[in-house]
């Protein structure tokens, strides 16, 4: 059986974008058309519900559910927002950008069909500040979309209209958390905001709002197009659809592919990354992001799937694993990745401002030679103190996840730091 | 009210609120930094976490933080469980890290609210090793000092400063454990408000740079209940003082009155009263005599029986009324130019017959909709425009309200309504600190606000007197005012003395009564100029020319001035007239001026702080306040130096008030009398923790002096009593075990922000009557002259106040004299270019200012500023002839 490969197959590989007319001699903007000729808005919302699409930036919640709390009808507050979450900067993730620059109208089309289903009158596109390439091929999709009728007033003929905006991060971490994309987008400081009220109540300029990943609204055209049952058939598992995996670290081809949601680690990492490279062996990786919980050699077998991949420990999050090989100090790694976390704190709650800082001196201090007793312990109680509704969003906790796990699978090396005052990698 | 279960005990709670909230109007010790009774909740600071269970059967449960957490009928928390109380102490340590431990040189040591908190959580080991991160302080001008390294991201000064009060140039920058809460650069803050940066702040980041000047631990201040003087508010205060020195001005929490905060002016006025320029001994021609002396000159001088007195506005009831029954309720005169006499008298008149509610700060707060007719409120009664601010909230609440948004979850209900403002109206001569929120303003000359006004009110009810030559724009604008004002639940009306123009304060009132006439609450908010401007209208005076005539007419031999700068009211030619007129002049005062100059007799008056006394603010609320110092020096009360013989204390001159003038009667109820005692004892004004105890004088004798007595209160010049709370008029400062910063406040509440236990101190004496009919003479509208200007006076909030101005940290605020027209009168001056002066005649002086260009002035309008020279005395508004200067 050929794998069906809906969001990358029609992007071309000689790393030019998919242009509008490209889009279109490969069925682009047909899913948007019989929703608008045959579907109402409730009915897409429905299509994508019963699709099983799970958010794609990392967390899985629902899509069809996050849509359903979107004020509907002619009493609804207005204008009301959809926006595209391209602000992808979860360390070693990169499956947004392949999207965006290889098929740009794909996710257009996904956004006004998200636009249409929550009647929503303004669409923007958050993206990355260093997404060159993205960006500008983003725009230039933008505006042949517009020269086509694809957007604008009374979108072809539909009496459906829509505005879309191209916004570019000035660049945070935090600017990819949705509600602090809402505040970086109405030009405030990117701190989160409090849930309830959620976005599809109170979102942007207090208006209800929809924010999706990019990935997740690339789904939606071809949900529309082929239906929610045949999108379920395209997983192993529970969980629908497709998912771009990709691996970073030592592995023979790091990359990128679109495989059936559900697909083994290890078939990801000997299948399609080819294996560790030659004279290393595999210790773990962080399966979804840097935000993610270590998993290791007894996991290669684990579904990666928002339930499988929970179940075992972690989070599927973005898909896109880091892999930890046996000659690069875990302590280093979580190290760096704690670094990451604390820079990118963006002040708010005590926990992440004060916490992750106080983290990076101490396994700074263990990289230097300088660890004390007393240090492992203090870093495990940091983890446990950054736990989800400890702080105000999620961002500690994310960074929490590589440090317990880290903690969990790799305490030898932690503790070898401190009895031998020093990195046993680094002076090899 | 419902039922909420803490630590597995029903407690009844409020189920429109949170958690926190709940816990602390309970009377539980729940730390807390980001949260504030007047600011609400945010969730950043992580320091209220409690464990919540979802029912009876859940042991396991979960952390919650309070603040965020509804106080819905059947939630169970914990306070006391193990993993809460852990996580709370970790979010100190957090803190920690960074801070400086410097309490010992931190002006907030002893009274800061993060040490309470560290010590509530139980952290009290340090487990880091690594170093702080270290930040350079700004210069903010005269009242702040600025200490970044203390800081813990708490975030309440930026989203008081900003938020509340609607400053902008204090902001957060960067991320992570470096958020730098300051200024774009060093300089002033802006904002009139900064000061209750001192409060807010949960640690010494901003503190007072005037009590810097003259430290003191809290421990070791002797204080007082007061009432600010230096405007009609009558904001509560509590001062403290130690060793002869006021220290500084503190918020009283009065629901009714001034709530958490004050305005700069108030805070940092005090340090007048350590003023060189005091006046602590008797002088006679200028040379000093004792006490005894001066008292039995005075007594000659008036035995006579042709003495008069002229009252002050910023002098107490009990002083005023102590000169009027010395002189003879004949002879007693007000201490106010006859124009602004009429203003005050026309708005207690109003206020007494009553059209619509006097409104308390607190009312205008919850207005939801405002008129504001004549007044730069936050120049002329500066606490009132925090409220204004606030008030225009109230509308766009019901857009959180729609969407289930509990008006406590502050960001929550700020992103939902966005820029949305409750209407708000302003019609004044020229710009104001309000008009940034104001939904529309009118500038115009005072009778064209006058006729705004009455314009208004015959919109909202037909049965007012039309303004019949109305120009079309301005009907618009009568018709959005009046709709907006009609379609409001709360509506208020704000006028006041500053256009020193009558028909201003008849047009609001007749606004305020077409709106209750026509079935809608209108509340009438007015402005007194002084603290006791309305006290002395109560008390009947004569108006002051009638003094004049009296003394040119050869009828007075004597004249006694009590605590007034007869030289700020009225040109300097008539007092030099009225005072050559009589033969013995005799000056009450506190601080020296041009009228104690020309005192025969000067007597050393007590200000604020020395003395007992009752004032009325704008509300025509009665409000004590107490001395701070024992009497040390000759300096006295005024109704002591002029109080009849048969009143040994306060308590009598109060009886005899009441009796003598009964509209102040309900004023003798302001505050418990004298012989109050709880548990036996008064209340100390000193806390239990005084340092120097009765050792003080141990330096000339270790015999312990028996504490100086004060037979004029229930408050004592000790530190032993009871720690009971004594009723709200006589708290002398907040403190309560665990809670030594001004947060102590949440202890002395009922409910959590809301009043005072046992009440708000003071009484109100203006209830409406619904009765008075309309106002009905109109002023013609206003038309400019060739070659002349009308000058109007423009309020300053630091320099149009005379006590405050004696005060350095304000004075330096004040501004440089100028006058201001708009840029086409500039030009018709041939002054286009900025920086020239002006040559104005005024009175009989020619002066010379540097001119200003203010865009939003009227053609033919010119301003000074009100109280400097050349306003000072003037006669204003006046027409005068203005040209380039040569």
């Amino acid at each position: 059986m050929t794998l069906e490969k809906p969001l990358t197959k029609d992007i071309p590989a000689d790393g030019r974008a998919l242009d509008l007319g490209g889009y279109e001699r490969v069925g682009g903007y047909q899913a948007l058309r019989k929703a608008l000729r045959d579907m109402t808005p409730q009915k897409v919302q429905e299509e994508v519900k019963n699709s099983g699409l799970r958010g794609r930036g990392g967390a899985g919640f629902s899509t069809g559910l996050k849509w359903s709390f979107t004020p509907m009808g002619a009493d609804a507050p207005r204008p009301k927002y959809v926006i595209a979450n391209a602000d992808e900067m979860e360390p070693g993730t990169f499956k947004d950008r392949h999207l965006m620059e290889g098929n740009p109208h794909q996710l257009i089309e996904g956004l006004i069909l998200t636009a249409y289903a929550n009647q929503a009158d303004i669409a923007y596109i958050f993206i990355r500040g260093e997404y060159k390439f993205s960006e500008e091929r983003l725009a230039r999709a933008v505006t042949e979309a517009y020269a086509a009728g694809y957007l604008g007033k009374n979108i072809l003929g539909s009496g459906y209209g829509l505005e879309m905006y191209l916004h570019v991060s000035a660049g945070r971490y935090m600017c990819g958390e949705e509600t602090g994309l809402l505040n970086a987008l109405e030009g405030k400081r990117a701190n989160p905001r409090a849930k309830p009220p959620f976005p599809q109540v109170s979102g942007l300029w207090g208006k209800p709002t929809i924010v999706n990943n990019v990935e997740t609204l690339a789904n939606v055209p071809h949900i529309i197009n082929h239906g929610a049952a045949w999108f379920q058939s395209l997983s192993h598992t529970k969980d629908a659809g497709t998912k771009l995996y990709g691996a970073s670290g030592k592995v023979k081809r790091p990359g990128l592919w679109e495989l059936p949601m559900g697909t083994t680690m290890r078939e990801i990492l000997e299948e399609h990354a080819g294996g560790m490279r030659e004279g290393l062996e595999f210790r773990g990786a962080l399966p979804g992001g840097a935000s993610t919980d270590f998993l290791v050699p007894q996991h290669l077998d684990v579904p990666m799937d928002f339930t499988e991949v929970q179940q075992a420990g972690s989070r599927l999050g973005t898909g896109t694993m880091v892999v930890l090989d046996d000659k690069t100090c875990p302590v280093g790694m979580v190290s760096n990745l704690i670094h990451f976390f604390a820079q990118e704190s963006c002040g708010w709650c005590t926990p992440c401002w004060s916490g992750l800082n106080w983290a990076k001196q101490i396994l700074k201090a263990l990289e230097d030679g300088e660890g004390k007793s007393g240090d492992l312990e203090k870093l495990e109680f940091q983890a446990k103190f950054w736990a989800p509704g400890h702080t105000f969003c999620a961002l500690a906790p994310g960074a929490a996840e590589p440090l317990q796990s880290a903690l969990k699978y790799f305490r030898d090396d932690f503790e070898r730091h401190i009895q031998d005052q020093c990195c046993a990698f680094q002076r090899r | 009210m419902g039922t909420i279960y803490v630590d597995g005990k029903p407690y009844e709670a409020d189920a429109k609120q949170n958690l926190l909230h709940a816990c602390l109007s309970l009377g539980f010790d729940l730390p807390y930094f980001c949260w504030h009774a007047a600011l609400g909740s945010v969730g950043a600071c992580r320091q209220c976490a409690v464990k919540e269970f979802k029912d009876e059967k859940d042991t396991k449960g979960k952390l919650v933080m309070a603040c965020m957490t509804p106080a819905k009928e059947e939630t169970r928390i914990s306070i006391h469980d193990p993993e809460a109380v852990a996580f709370r102490a970790a979010i100190v340590e957090g803190m920690m890290l960074n801070h400086p431990h410097d309490c010992p040189v931190c002006d907030v040591g002893g009274e800061c609210h993060l040490q309470d908190m560290t010590v509530m959580t139980g952290h009290d080991y340090r487990r880091t090793r690594f170093e702080k991160r270290t930040f350079r302080n700004q210069y903010l001008g005269p009242f702040l000092y600025h200490e970044m390294n203390r800081c813990i991201q708490c975030y309440r000064c930026v989203r008081f400063y900003r938020e509340y009060a609607g400053g902008n140039d204090l902001n957060a920058f960067g991320i992570k454990n470096t958020v730098y809460f300051g200024r774009s650069e060093d300089g002033v803050l802006e904002n009139e408000f900064a000061g209750n940066l001192v409060e807010i702040c949960p640690t010494g980041v901003f503190t007072d740079k005037t009590l810097r000047r003259h430290y003191t631990r809290k421990w070791d201040l002797r204080m007082a209940p007061a009432i600010c003087g230096h405007c009609g508010a009558g904001c509560n205060i509590t001062i403290g003082e130690r060793y002869g020195l006021l220290r500084r001005v503190l918020t009283r929490f009065n629901s009714e009155v001034n709530g958490y905060f004050l305005c700069d002016r108030g805070r940092y006025g005090y340090e007048f009263v350590n003023s060189e320029y005091r006046i602590r001994a008797a002088r006679l021609d200028g040379q000093p005599i004792p006490a005894d002396g001066a008292a039995q000159k005075l007594k000659s001088l008036v035995s006579g029986g042709k003495a008069i007195g002229i009252g002050s506005p910023r002098a107490s009831l009990e002083a005023n009324f102590a000169l009027r029954t010395l002189v003879g309720k004949d002879r007693f005169f007000a201490g106010v130019a006859d124009d602004q006499w009429q203003v005050i008298t026309a708005m207690v008149r109003i206020l007494q017959t009553g059209p619509a509610r006097s409104a308390s700060l607190h009312d205008i707060e919850l207005s939801d909709a405002v008129l504001i007719l004549g007044e730069d409120v936050t120049n002329s009664s500066p606490r009132m425009a925090l409220n204004l601010r606030q008030a225009v909230r109230q509308q766009p609440f019901e857009i959180a309200g729609k969407l289930h948004i509990p008006l406590w979850m502050d960001d929550a209900v700020r992103e939902a309504v966005q820029g949305v403002k409750g209407p708000l109206f302003i019609a004044a001569p020229g710009p104001t600190r309000l008009d940034d929120v104001a939904t529309k303003t009118y500038r115009a000359a005072p009778e064209d606000v006058a006729r705004l006004g009455f314009a208004v009110a015959h919109e909202v009810d037909p049965a007012a007197p039309e303004v019949l030559d109305l120009p079309s724009e301005l009907r618009d604008l009568v018709r959005i005012i009046a709709g907006a004002l009609k379609s409001a639940k709360r509506p208020v009306v704000i006028s006041g003395p500053s256009c020193r123009t009558e028909s201003v304060i008849q047009c609001a009132a007749n606004v305020a009564k077409a709106l209750c006439d026509t079935g809608r609450p209108a509340a009438l908010g007015f402005i007194a100029p002084e603290c006791n401007s309305f006290g002395l209208a109560l008390i009947e005076a004569r108006p002051l020319s009638e003094a004049f005539q009296v003394a040119e007419d050869g009828d007075s031999e004597t004249l006694i001035i009590l605590e007034n700068d007869l030289y700020r009211r009225i040109p300097h030619e008539f007092v030099d007239g009225f005072l050559g007129a009589v033969k013995h002049v005799i000056v009450l005062d506190h601080l020296s001026n041009d009228t104690t100059a020309r005192a025969e007799l000067l007597l050393p008056a007590g200000t604020f702080a020395e003395s007992d006394g009752t004032l009325i603010s704008s509300e025509g609320r009665a409000q004590r306040f107490f001395p701070v110092f024992a009497q040390q020096t000759d300096v006295r009360e005024s109704w002591r130096w002029l109080g009849d013989p048969t009143w040994s204390t306060l308590d009598d001159l109060l009886a005899a008030l009441a009796q003598a003038l009964p509209q102040l009667a309900p004023a003798v109820k302001a505050a418990p009398s004298s012989k109050f005692r709880m548990a036996g004892a008064k209340i100390p004004r000193e806390p239990h923790r005084y340092s120097g105890l009765t050792s003080i004088t141990a330096n000339i004798s270790v015999v312990e002096p028996k504490p100086p007595d004060d037979p004029d209160s229930a408050l004592a010049f000790s530190m032993e009593g009871t720690p009971d709370q004594p009723p709200g008029a006589l708290q002398p400062f907040f403190w309560s075990p665990g809670w030594n910063s001004i947060q102590a406040v949440n202890k002395f509440q009922n409910e959590i922000g809301d009043e005072i236990r046992g009440g708000d101190p003071g009484v109100r004496l203006f209830e409406s009557l619904q009765s008075g009919a309309y106002f009905t003479t109109i002023p013609a509208a206003f038309a400019r002259r060739e070659a002349e200007w009308l000058v109007v006076p423009i309020e300053h909030i630091f320099g149009s106040e005379e006590l405050s101005l004696r005060a350095p940290a304000v004075a330096e605020l004040a501004p440089a004299p100028y006058l201001a027209v708009n840029a086409g009168d500039a030009a018709s001056l041939h002054m286009e270019e900025p920086g020239g002066e002006v040559e104005i005649d005024l009175g009989s002086i020619k002066h010379r200012l540097p001119l200003k260009i203010v865009r939003e002035l009227p053609g033919g309008i010119a301003g000074i500023p009100a109280g400097l020279t050349p306003a000072r005395g003037a006669e204003l508004p006046a027409w005068c002839r203005i040209s380039k200067a040569p």
